[in-house]
């Protein structure tokens, strides 16, 4: 991930491009603290996962593995059935 | 029959008083029980915020339900479910063994810090 990378005018790449961020090792939140369960009932915590407009940010931002992010995901989207989480929004953060 | 664990959370229209909600709370875990299920846990959220209109409704009752049940049952309380109008949504869920223990050390009260418990604990 250290490798520099085409940027272009994403504005999802926004941390990479900052330079303190950049040089920062991305980690997956998950396995780091040993979390085994994501409760999509808890819409304080999905939403780190999701950007202004309410939708899932990519693993690449967030560095979370492919095995939370699946469950990330499933979650967000069980909070969305039951308005715990928008599907779309406007200004979320 | 085996039984096995599921979680319902349910959303009822603001529109019922609070005798009403009682009733139709009581109603479904009467319905459990009835049907050879267990009530683990229950939870009421009260009236609450809805992120997007539903029914031209912008808020609602969440009931959570946490409870054993036999696999049949499922389908006769998702129809029960549907059939109720006083419900606006609901969803079913089977909880993995990692989501049992984050919801028992939950209602233990394992968490203290909103912002931190999921980092430390879950």
């Amino acid at each position: 991930m250290s490798s520099p990378r085409q940027h272009g005018n994403n504005p999802n790449f926004v941390f990479n491009t900052t330079p303190e961020v950049a040089n920062k090792k991305k980690y997956c939140r998950f396995k780091k603290n040993g979390i085994k369960y994501i409760d999509y009932k808890d819409a304080n915590f999905l939403m780190k996962f999701l950007n202004d407009q309410g939708k899932i940010l990519p693993r690449r931002i967030t560095g979370t593995s492919l095995k939370y992010q699946r469950k990330v995901a499933q979650a967000v989207k069980r909070a969305r059935h039951l308005a715990i989480l928008p599907f779309v929004a406007d200004g979320l953060k | 029959m085996e039984l096995k664990n599921y979680e319902s959370v349910i959303i009822f229209t603001p529109v019922l008083s609070d005798d009403q909600l009682k009733d139709a709370v009581g109603k479904y875990r009467q319905l459990i029980t009835e049907h050879k299920g267990e009530i683990v846990h229950e939870e009421n959220w009260g009236l609450t915020k809805l992120a997007y209109p539903m029914q031209k409704k912008s808020t609602g009752f969440y009931q959570v339900f946490e409870y054993k049940a036999t696999t049949d049952f499922i389908k006769v309380l998702e129809l029960q479910f549907k059939r109720d109008e006083r419900i606006m949504r609901f969803l079913t869920t089977a909880p993995d063994k990692h989501a049992v223990i984050y919801n028992e050390r939950k209602r233990r009260g394992e968490f203290n810090q909103p912002k931190k418990e999921k980092e430390a604990t879950a």
